[in-house]
């Protein structure tokens, strides 16, 4: 067996692992240190010989570091007991125990008391099973800052004394809508990479939507999880389209829709479907836009009046200056590009979006439209100034130059 | 990211073996399935019917040529597949590790290419 292998196993085993060790001893970052004490073993003795059972191997190993640990810590005797007399955690676990340890799991990672880094970090690393490196070259930060980010997260879960417990029925729809956010923040950064000289990082992406699997599977009377999982799938299905040869970004209207992965599509119409049983939420709503998009042969055959009606009750559940600005976009589809230059007049006259080079970007796009070319190349360059990702910055440039 | 198909390519001693605990059977492979739904990892699974009551269309010839029963002298019968999302191919080989496979059969690894790519055979 070599890395990978091991790797392979950790991917399958960590989420489970880590939440039966925190069950036992009571301390999410005691686990989480002996399961990473037990992968790194994993990782000398299994090329050398490998076990006949990895899974149990694993599991068995990082329970006896987590004793270890608490034998070392002296004051501690009595969870040491408790600990030793329940030696079943290693052959027998209870299916359904081991599913509400996953999903606390996903709640502490997800917890409010830390920093976005932090539960970004925490849920690629126990959740996911990614080691350090990974989720720092995912990230493009050095390896030391992630795992700064994870050691002081634990911290913080030790200092606030977070319970290794499913939130209270009065507050767990917050808690999920924290999870959520959590798993779309990982989705969005492999998407649209906001910085770097990639457009998308599809591995990153991957993992957002393999966790949105796993908590929908957990969790499937929740129609937002599901209404997540439909967004995330119904917009990866177009990365075989989003950038050209060389890597550069290719825009919605000029998608060869015939490499949409219709198979991605398929599923995430079937999410949309369960998400829709009792009114749909903001990612429920971003999901039935991405479905509109997803059935439409082409930009000129899409129903832009229904994106248009979907952007506005995204604004009312969600309002946020970018969900505006895309209802502009759409409105400027359905009606025209005067209407919606006006809408964007309104988002920059309230300064809701300072900075950003997405209101500059669709000014462009619309002055160009409206033939008042000097004036579109110039928002087109502030656009390119403000971008921080290296390929659509280039986009930006070239479309200003083809308007001198 | 990565899907491999685990094919399941049973025998007439593992499908006899199989069809002993049909029941057991059934149930194992259900909590497998779940447990690869709960990872995240499956997109779909199906297992096929008895080959004896199979068709084959045969394109040897100028027109297709149509036989009833088992495709062929074939010891080793497609009797079913996974199709999983997973982040590298020793994970569907770990998968396919895991398989309530009964005695004798096999199980073959093989990748999907997306949508983007073109299939690459050798030969």
């Amino acid at each position: 067996m070599g890395t990978a292998d091991v790797e392979a196993v950790w991917r399958i085993e960590s989420a489970r692992i880590v939440a039966a060790l925190t069950r036992f001893t009571g301390d999410f970052g005691l686990a989480e240190d002996a399961a990473q004490e037990a992968v790194a073993e994993a990782l000398v003795s299994w090329p050398l010989a490998c076990p006949a059972n990895p899974a149990g191997w694993l599991m068995a190993t990082a329970r006896r570091r987590a004793i270890d640990a608490i034998r070392r810590r002296t004051a501690l005797q009595d969870r040491y007991a408790l600990l030793a007399a329940d030696s079943a955690v290693d052959e027998e676990i209870d299916v359904d125990r081991v599913d509400d340890d996953v999903l606390a799991l996903m709640f502490v990672s997800c917890h409010p008391v830390l920093s976005p880094e932090a539960r970004v970090a925490l849920t690629l690393r126990v959740v996911g099973g990614l080691s350090s490196e990974e989720i720092a070259r995912a990230f493009l930060v050095p390896v030391p800052t992630v795992q700064a980010r994870i050691t002081r997260g634990k911290k913080t879960i030790a200092a606030a004394g977070v319970p290794f417990e499913l939130p209270a029925a009065a507050e767990r729809r917050e808690r999920l809508g924290g999870v959520l956010s959590v798993l779309y923040v990982i989705f969005t950064e492999g998407a649209t990479a906001t910085s770097g000289d990639r457009l998308l990082r599809p591995d990153l992406a991957y993992e957002a939507i393999r966790l949105a699997r796993t908590l929908a599977a957990l969790q499937p009377d929740e129609p937002e999880v599901h209404g997540l999982l439909a967004l995330c799938e119904l917009t990866a299905a177009r990365f075989p389209a989003r950038t050209g040869p060389d890597g550069s970004p290719v825009l919605l209207d000029e998608q060869d829709r015939r490499r949409w992965d219709f198979s991605a599509i398929r599923r995430g119409l079937a999410a949309l479907a369960k998400a829709s049983t009792r009114g749909l939420g903001p990612y429920g709503l971003q999901a039935a836009i991405a479905a509109t998009h997803a059935s439409a042969p082409s930009v000129e055959a899409t129903d832009w009046d229904r994106i248009v009606l979907l952007y506005e009750a995204l604004g009312r559940v969600a309002p946020s200056p970018v969900v505006e600005l895309n209802r502009a976009v759409a409105v400027a589809m359905a009606s025209g590009p005067a209407q919606a230059l006006a809408i964007v007049d309104e988002l920059i006259a309230s300064d809701r979006l300072p900075g950003s080079h997405l209101i500059p970007t669709v000014r462009g796009e619309l002055l160009a439209r409206l033939g008042r070319r000097p004036e579109a190349r110039a928002e087109l360059e502030l656009a390119a100034r403000l971008c921080a990702n290296q390929r659509e910055r280039s986009v930006l440039l070239r479309k200003a130059a083809a308007l001198s | 990211m990565p899907q491999y198909m685990l094919i399941m390519r049973g025998t007439d001693e593992s499908n006899a073996a199989m069809m002993a605990d049909i029941d057991e059977m059934m149930a194992t492979t259900r909590q497998f399935i779940e447990e690869m739904v709960k990872a995240g990892v499956l997109l779909a699974a199906e297992g096929l019917d008895d080959p004896r009551q199979g068709v084959v269309v045969d394109f040897s010839g100028e027109a297709p040529v149509v036989t009833d029963g088992p495709y062929g002298e074939t010891k080793e019968l497609f009797g079913g597949f996974f199709l999983l999302d997973v982040a590298s191919k020793q994970e569907a080989v770990e998968w396919a590790k895991r398989v309530p496979a009964a005695r004798g059969s096999k199980i073959e690894v093989r990748r999907v290419p997306g949508s983007d790519e073109v299939p690459q055979v050798d030969g």
